[in-house]
């Protein structure tokens, strides 16, 4: 299997604040990685210095071969790398339909209005929103917004997926729902990188693991290798509850 | 394609509708009120798109009316270019300045852009007041004799009247055009939330400073015919920031972000405003009454009238953008 | 070289007064993040208080400062329900267009009452005699009365209960409203702050230049230049941004024909907005983290 994302020795500073430290990693073609850590480990900057919300200093982030780094977001999307949103992000007075053909007119394909509309559809179709593809986005529930939030990444037709949180706040039907979209996604081709605090659920999804503390790699392996080693379990001893997630995963 | 959206047809009524109605029975009074009619829609329609559209609040939109006046006027008056070649060269001109000055100031977000909007208009003006070219504070006259090509003074405020007409219809069609293509996507998306939007691929930069120049356009066409026919220009009328931002009211009024709505909001503020200045009681009071208005549309009705007609008749919106 | 001397301080002297109008936009824009479109206008009514009070009650000059400042407040904190509470919290674009729609009504009933004619206030004062160039003691008493209002607001944000407060709403409204501070009251304060500080600097303008209802657009752009300039929400900025850009005219108008230092502050307006929207005094303290 290539790598299809390849990072390496990424560094980004807030003022005094080292958020991401020299951090290596790769995604490879047609798998999940998954992306885990205590509260304030850096992870969702990890995202946003792949998207280009912010600029690295230090680090390379190559995506298919080509060198991505501190591209403008818009520009990193039209590679193929699509993203939501922890926050959601809807645009909350057009319509469900309409947001994914954004989605789908500015991604990786940059399709023509026409095909963007029937990309966005079978979006729609695919984390189960069709039913109400004119309602306004600002009028879903949280759970119905968060399957937007995907779809509308999704509609781009991206190479890879990134995944910010997209089960957080939700009800356990809801997530169970959510997990089956994911890993349809994942078996279209799509690779995904995701960044999830249920543990159960990321470590049954998730082909590898990587776990930040303070901005560092802190550990990297199989699911179960992760969930093994006394340096994750260490990390996480602020949070009493970890330990016996991973047990129960 | 856009032939056959009844919208389309809806535009071709209103600009037969203008082209027409003073026409019966030479109806000189009716056409003096309907120009500036014909001017607020043209000013309404091509600030949507930055302010309805994209969402960003453009205070000193008239800068590019201003500058398109002079443009014409002073390429008429001092180089002797007949009407058409003028207007065409100053829009041109006006919308190349327009793609410069939005490069620059369109990094800038929410108030910090409306802010430097102000500063823009200001500062042309402040600029062109000074400029001897452009006869500094005293302005360019033009001489009557510019009107004898157009047939003399009469006939050629029929002509000017019907160009007016004509850069009006083209605005609402670019605006609808707009609105209906990818580019109208990005940029509504831009207005929802321009950081969602950028993560999904909108070039945000480049579709800002675009639909900044493009709005820039035939704004100062309209311009360089409106000074034509006043035969003169002088800085405080051509960058009158009060007449800027009665366009804000105007867009608002009728319902930012549609096509139809500050064509309405314009032709009623522009009634309204013709009835107040000729009622002894409120002829002090047109500003008072654009205050009120915009105060109560924005606490009450951002939508404008549009979004009240669409929460009448939803079934509107499938025909009337 | 003394006659440039003088130009330069007595800019500084009126941009103290420029520092005091935009500290209060800037205050407002501070607390609340609302760019305050009325503030021309209370400019405006601040010299108009003060004309009809001198012309009309027969009060001495320097005397209605209070009666404006309080006036001002109360007028401030009425617009604050009338047009802004309903839209804190909304895009940008809503509290620009509620305080521009007040602003309009401002104006017109203005120029309804005094048309657009010239007016000013009888006000004099002895001037301070520095070789063969005098001070007016106009612009003198306006810097004195600056400080002494800069030093009051000052007092009153960072050494009394209800200052913190305000402080405390402009930092994070909701963690402010957490504790318990009534935010949409403590707004309220802050507008009607904003607005006195518009008002009385209005009526220090009047006593050293006349003025006409439309005045308010020229020292409400002036007020941008200085806020942008000083960093948009700081208060000393605003002030030192204000003296410094008396500064910068006194040290033109020698040169440069008067007519084109409107056009200097606005390229240098919107420059700074470009290259450093934080303001010129961020320059300074890049070194802290943010």
């Amino acid at each position: 299997m290539n790598a299809l994302l390849e990072v390496e020795n990424l560094s980004k500073q807030f003022g005094g604040l080292r958020a991401v430290q020299a951090l290596s990693f790769e995604v490879r073609e047609g798998t999940i990685l998954g992306l885990i850590g205590p509260n304030g480990a850096g992870k969702t900057t990890v995202f946003n210095l792949l998207n280009g919300v912010f600029a690295p200093d230090e680090g390379q982030v190559r995506f298919r071969g080509a060198d991505i780094t501190g591209l403008a977001p818009f520009r990193v999307a039209r590679h193929g790398l699509a993203r939501t949103n922890q926050i959601v992000q809807p645009f909350a007075n057009m319509t469900v339909l309409e947001n994914c053909v954004v989605g789908a007119c500015f991604g990786r394909e940059n399709l023509p209005l026409a095909r963007a509309r029937e990309a966005a559809r079978e979006a729609v179709t695919l984390v189960g929103l069709e039913d109400r593809l004119d309602a306004l986005a600002s009028q879903l529930t949280i759970a119905g917004k968060k399957r937007l939030e995907l779809a509308r990444a999704l509609a781009a037709r991206p190479t890879l997926l990134l995944l910010d949180e997209v089960l957080a706040g939700l009800n356990p039907v809801e997530i169970e729902r959510m997990i089956g979209i994911i890993r349809t996604i994942r078996d279209s081709g799509i690779s995904i990188l995701m960044i999830e605090h249920l543990m159960q659920a990321i470590m049954s999804l998730s082909d590898r693991i990587v776990v930040l503390n303070s901005g560092a790699k802190l550990a990297e392996g199989l699911p179960a290798e992760v969930a093994a080693d006394p340096m994750v379990i260490g990390a996480y001893l602020g949070d009493p509850g970890f330990v016996d997630k991973l047990r129960e995963s | 394609m856009i032939l056959r959206r009844p919208f389309f047809w809806i535009i071709a009524a209103i600009v037969a509708a203008f082209a027409i109605a003073p026409a019966i029975g030479d109806n000189i009074e009716l056409r003096e009120s309907l120009v500036l009619a014909a001017v607020y829609i043209t000013l309404a329609s091509n600030i949507n798109m930055i302010l309805g559209y994209a969402g960003y609040v453009n205070f000193g939109s008239i800068v590019f009316f201003g500058l398109g006046g002079y443009f014409s006027v002073w390429l008429m008056s001092a180089h002797a270019w007949p009407l058409a070649a003028a207007l065409v060269a100053g829009g041109v001109a006006v919308s190349a300045l327009a793609l410069v000055f939005g490069l620059g100031i369109l990094r800038l977000r929410g108030v910090y852009f409306a802010l430097s909007t102000i500063g823009v208009n200001e500062g042309v003006m402040a600029f062109v007041a000074n400029f001897g070219p452009w006869g500094g504070s005293t302005g360019i006259y033009l001489s009557p004799a510019l009107f004898q090509p157009l047939g003399g003074p009469a006939k050629a405020l029929w002509v000017i009247y019907y160009l007016l007409v004509g850069i009006m219809g083209l605005s609402l069609v670019l605006s609808y055009a707009v609105k209906r293509s990818k580019f109208g996507l990005g940029l509504l998306a831009i207005g929802q939330n321009e950081d969602a939007a950028a993560l999904l691929g909108v070039p945000t930069p480049r579709y800002k400073a675009i639909v900044y120049s493009l709005s820039a356009f035939l704004p100062a066409i309209a311009g360089g015919l409106y000074f034509f026919k006043s035969a003169y220009i002088q800085p405080p009328d051509a960058f009158d920031l009060q007449l800027s931002t009665e366009t804000i009211v105007v867009a608002m009024l009728g319902g930012q972000g549609t096509v139809a709505g500050p064509a309405l909001g314009a032709f009623l503020y522009e009634e309204l405003r013709g009835w107040l200045l000729t009622s002894p009681t409120f002829s002090h009071f047109q500003l008072v009454v654009a205050g009120v208005l915009l105060l109560a549309i924005v606490l009450f009705a951002p939508g404008g009238l549009m979004g009240l007609l669409y929460r009448l008749w939803p079934r509107l919106r499938s025909f009337l953008e | 070289m003394l006659g440039l001397l003088a130009s330069i301080l007595d800019g500084v002297l009126i941009g103290a007064v420029y520092g005091l109008a935009a500290m209060g936009i800037t205050l407002i824009w501070g607390v609340m993040d609302v760019v305050n479109l009325t503030h021309g206008a209370m400019i405006v009514a601040g010299m108009f208080a003060a004309y009809v009070l001198v012309g009309a009650a027969g009060v001495p000059v320097y005397a209605t400062l209070p009666i404006v400042l309080a006036g001002g407040f109360l007028v401030g904190v009425g617009l604050y329900w009338l047009s802004v509470h309903r839209v804190i919290g909304q895009p940008p674009l809503m509290s620009l267009l509620s305080t521009f729609a007040v602003n309009l009504v401002l104006v017109g009933l203005g120029t309804a009452v005094w048309g657009t004619d010239l007016f000013n206030v009888p006000a004099s004062l002895p001037g301070f005699s520095l070789g063969r160039y005098t001070f007016p003691g106009t612009h003198l008493m306006a810097a004195l009365l600056t400080g002494v209002i800069a030093l009051a607001l000052y007092f009153f944000l960072y050494r009394t209960r209800l200052g913190k407060a305000v402080r405390a709403v402009s930092n994070n409204r909701e963690a402010a409203e957490l504790v318990g501070i009534p935010t949409a009251r403590v707004l309220a304060l802050a507008f009607g702050l904003g607005v006195a500080l518009a008002s009385v600097a209005g009526m220090l303008i009047a006593t050293m230049f006349p003025f006409t209802v439309l005045s308010g657009d020229a020292y409400q752009l002036k007020s941008f230049v200085v806020t942008v300039l000083g960093g948009l929400g700081n208060p000393t900025g605003a002030l030192v941004a204000g003296i410094a850009l008396g500064l910068v005219e006194g040290l033109t108008t020698p040169f440069v024909p008067v007519s084109w230092t409107l056009v200097i502050e606005f390229i240098l307006f919107v420059v700074v907005l470009i290259t450093v929207p934080g303001g010129l005094l961020t320059l300074f303290r890049r070194r802290r983290p943010a």
